[in-house]
C-alpha cells in the first residue's frame, strides 16, 4: 500500500462522518418538530388526567364551575369558544372573500400592493393590542351604537329574539366574535387572493367572451374553481379563532354562565385558562383547566389538519407539489 | 329581456360594492388600531418610560423592566429556536425532500404554526415550571421558542427549495461532502428567505402574551435573572390594561404604542425587502 492510495481513503470517513453527523443533526430536529406536537398532546392529557377521572365524561356536557366546591364542566366554556369562532366566521368569510376579490379583479394595479400590504400587517398586529382596543374602542362602540339598535329591533322578533336581547354593555360574546372575525380576515383573505389570481385566465377570458359580469365570473368560475382552496383557508381561520386568546380574554367578560343571548358575557377555554389558571389553587382546578387546554388542542388538531388537507390539493393543482 | 340584463348589472355593482366595501372595512380597523394606540399611548412616551419600573398602583414609573425581560427572552428564543427550525427545514428542503418522514414533519408543522399559543404556554408550565417549582425567565423563552420553530422550519424549507438544482450539482461536481454545500452554498443562496422567516418570527414572538402567562409570569421588580420571574411587556400591558388605574392604564397603552411600532416596523421593513428582492 502506497501512501498515495491511502490519503484519500483517510479523507473519505473523516468527510463521511460529518455527513452523517450533519444528516443525524438535521434528522433528529425534524424528529423534533413531530415529536413536540405529540408531546404537547400527552402533556395536556396527563395534566387534565384529575378532571378527566374525577368527572369522566359528564366533564364534556356539565355546566358547572365552582372553584369552591370543587365541581366542574366545561360546556359553557365549549359553548362560548364555538359561538365566538362561529360568529367570527360569519363575518370574516365574506369580508376576506370580498377584499381578495378586490385586491385581484378591481383595484387598480397601483394600489393593490400597498393596500394587500395593510391587510397583512392586520395579521401582524399583537392579539394583546386586538384585546385592548376591542375593550377600549370597539366595547363602547358595540354598547352605544349597535347593541342598543339590535335588541330594539331584532330582541322581540319571534325565534332569533333571545339571541339579541339583554343590556348593551359591549361586551360579550358578539364583540368578542367581531373582534376574532377581525383577526382572521388577514389569514383568509391572503389564501383566497393567492387562489383567485391562480385561476387560469382561459377559463376567465372564456367567461368574458360570454358577457359575464364580475360577478358572474366569481360565483360560477373562480369560486367553483377554487372551492376546496377556500374552505381551507376558512378552516384556517377557524383554527385560529378557536385557540385565540388575548383578544377575547379582554372583551368577553369572563362569565361562567350560559346565555342564548349574544350580547351577555360569557367565556371561552382560552379565555377561561387565561384568567384562572395562575389563581387556580388546588389540584382539581388546575387539572380542570388542562383537561380545558387538552379538548382545545385536540379540536384546533382536527380542524388545521382538515384545512391543511383542503389546502394541499390546491397546492398541487398550482404546481407546488410537496 | 331588458330586466334580466338589470338584474344581472344590479348583481354585479352590489357585489363590486360590497368587496370595496370589505376592504375598507379591513384598512378602517388597522387605522381605528394604530390611532387608538398612537393618541392613547403617545402622551406617556417619554424618558421615564424606558429609565423607570413598573409602579404600584397610584405612583409614577415606566416599563424599564419590562423591555429589558422581553429583549431578553426574545433574543434567548432566537437563539434556542433558530438553530433548530433552520436544521428542520434542512432536512425538509435537502436531506429528505421525498421521505414519508418530511410529508409528515411539514404536515404537522403548519397545524404547529397555527395551534393556540396559551397551550405552548400550558406546555412549559406543565414542563418546567411546574417540576423545578417556581416561574422563570427561562421557561417563557423555551415557550416562545416552540412558537418560533415552526415558523423558521417552514421559510427555511421554503427558501432553500427555491434554490435552483444546478446550483447543487455544480458544487455536488466539486466533490464536496453535503453538509458543505448545504451550510456553505444552498444556505448562502437562500439566506434572505430564512432571514425573512426569522425576522418575522421575531415580530410575532414580540408580542405574544398567552404562552408568557404562565411561564415567565411577571415581575414588579428589576430582575436580570433567568430564574425567577420575569418581567416582560405584553404580559404587564395586559394586567395593568385590565386594572382599575389611570396610571396603569397610560403605561400599558405606552407599551401597547412601542409594541405595536416596533412589531408592525419590523413585519413592513421585512415585508418591503422582501419584495423588492423578487423583483430585482
Amino acid at each position: 500500500m502506497t501512501a498515495a492510495v491511502l490519503s484519500p481513503a483517510r479523507a473519505r470517513p473523516a468527510g463521511f462522518s460529518r455527513d452523517a453527523l450533519f444528516g443525524l443533526v438535521t434528522w433528529g430536529a425534524a424528529w423534533l418538530v413531530l415529536l413536540l406536537l405529540l408531546a404537547i398532546a400527552v402533556a395536556m392529557a396527563w395534566g387534565g388526567r384529575l378532571a378527566f377521572a374525577t368527572f369522566g365524561p359528564g366533564f364534556l356536557t356539565s355546566m358547572a364551575w365552582d372553584p369552591a366546591s370543587g365541581r366542574f364542566g366545561a360546556l359553557v366554556a365549549i359553548y362560548g369558544t364555538l359561538a365566538s369562532s362561529a360568529i367570527a366566521l360569519l363575518i370574516a368569510a365574506p369580508v376576506s372573500l370580498g377584499i381578495a376579490l378586490f385586491l385581484t379583479d378591481i383595484a387598480p394595479p397601483r394600489v393593490r400592493g400597498p393596500i394587500g400590504i395593510a391587510i397583512e400587517l392586520l395579521a401582524a398586529v399583537p392579539s394583546i393590542i386586538y384585546g385592548m382596543w376591542g375593550l377600549f374602542v370597539l366595547a363602547p362602540f358595540m354598547a352605544t351604537h349597535v347593541e342598543p339598535w339590535l335588541s330594539d329591533h331584532l330582541g322581540l322578533a319571534p325565534l332569533i329574539g333571545p339571541i339579541f336581547s339583554g343590556p348593551p354593555i359591549g361586551i360579550g360574546m358578539l364583540t368578542a366574535g367581531l373582534v376574532l372575525g377581525i383577526m382572521i380576515v388577514p389569514f383568509i383573505a391572503a389564501v383566497a387572493r393567492d387562489v383567485f389570481a391562480a385561476v387560469p385566465a382561459p377559463l376567465k377570458e372564456a367567461a368574458v367572451a360570454l358577457g359575464a359580469t364580475r360577478w358572474e365570473i366569481l360565483r360560477r368560475v373562480t369560486l367553483p374553481h377554487t372551492r376546496s382552496a377556500i374552505v381551507g383557508a376558512i378552516f384556517l381561520g377557524l383554527g385560529r379563532a378557536l385557540g385565540e386568546t388575548m383578544a377575547v380574554t379582554f372583551v368577553l367578560g369572563n362569565a361562567h354562565d350560559l346565555s342564548a343571548s349574544l350580547l351577555m358575557p360569557g367565556n371561552s377555554i382560552a379565555a377561561a385558562i387565561a384568567n384562572e389558571f395562575t389563581e387556580a389553587d388546588t389540584a382539581l382546578y388546575r387539572s380542570a383547566l388542562i383537561a380545558l387546554a387538552f379538548l382545545l388542542f385536540v379540536v384546533t388538531f382536527l380542524v388545521l389538519a382538515a384545512a391543511k388537507l383542503m389546502l394541499r390539493r390546491i397546492d398541487r393543482t398550482l404546481g407546488k407539489a410537496h | 329581456m331588458r330586466w334580466i340584463l338589470f338584474r344581472r348589472r344590479l348583481a354585479d355593482i352590489v357585489a363590486l360594492c360590497f368587496a370595496g366595501l370589505a376592504t375598507a372595512f379591513g384598512l378602517a380597523c388597522l387605522a381605528s388600531i394604530l390611532w387608538t394606540t398612537i393618541s392613547k399611548g403617545g402622551a406617556a412616551i417619554g424618558p421615564a418610560l424606558f429609565t423607570e419600573m413598573t409602579p404600584p398602583p397610584g405612583a409614577e414609573g415606566g416599563l424599564a423592566n419590562a423591555f429589558y425581560g422581553s429583549a431578553v427572552m426574545v433574543l434567548l428564543a432566537l437563539a434556542i429556536g433558530t438553530p433548530i427550525g433552520l436544521a428542520a427545514g434542512v432536512y425538509l428542503a435537502e436531506q429528505g425532500r421525498h421521505t414519508r418522514l418530511a410529508a409528515a414533519v411539514r404536515f404537522v408543522n403548519d397545524i404547529l404554526l397555527s395551534a393556540p399559543s396559551i397551550v405552548v404556554g400550558l406546555f412549559v408550565y406543565e414542563l418546567v415550571v411546574r417540576p423545578s417549582g417556581h416561574f422563570s425567565g427561562f421557561a417563557g423563552s423555551l415557550a416562545l421558542a416552540i412558537i418560533l420553530v415552526p415558523m423558521v422550519v417552514r421559510t427555511s424549507d421554503e427558501a432553500l427549495r427555491l434554490v435552483p438544482d444546478r446550483m447543487r450539482e455544480a458544487a455536488f461536481a466539486l466533490g464536496l461532502p453535503r453538509w458543505k454545500v448545504t451550510a456553505r452554498i444552498l444556505m448562502k443562496a437562500a439566506m434572505n428567505g430564512i432571514l425573512t422567516g426569522v425576522l418575522l418570527g421575531l415580530a410575532r414572538i414580540a408580542g405574544e402574551t398567552a404562552p408568557l402567562l404562565f411561564t415567565a409570569l411577571n415581575n414588579q421588580f428589576w430582575s436580570a435573572s433567568l430564574d425567577r420571574p420575569l418581567a416582560n411587556v405584553p404580559v404587564v400591558i395586559f394586567q395593568y390594561a385590565m386594572s382599575p388605574y389611570n396610571q396603569w392604564h397610560a403605561l400599558a397603552w405606552a407599551g401597547a404604542l412601542v409594541l405595536t411600532a416596533f412589531v408592525l416596523a419590523l413585519s413592513l421593513l421585512v415585508r418591503l425587502a422582501a419584495r423588492k428582492g423578487r423583483h430585482g
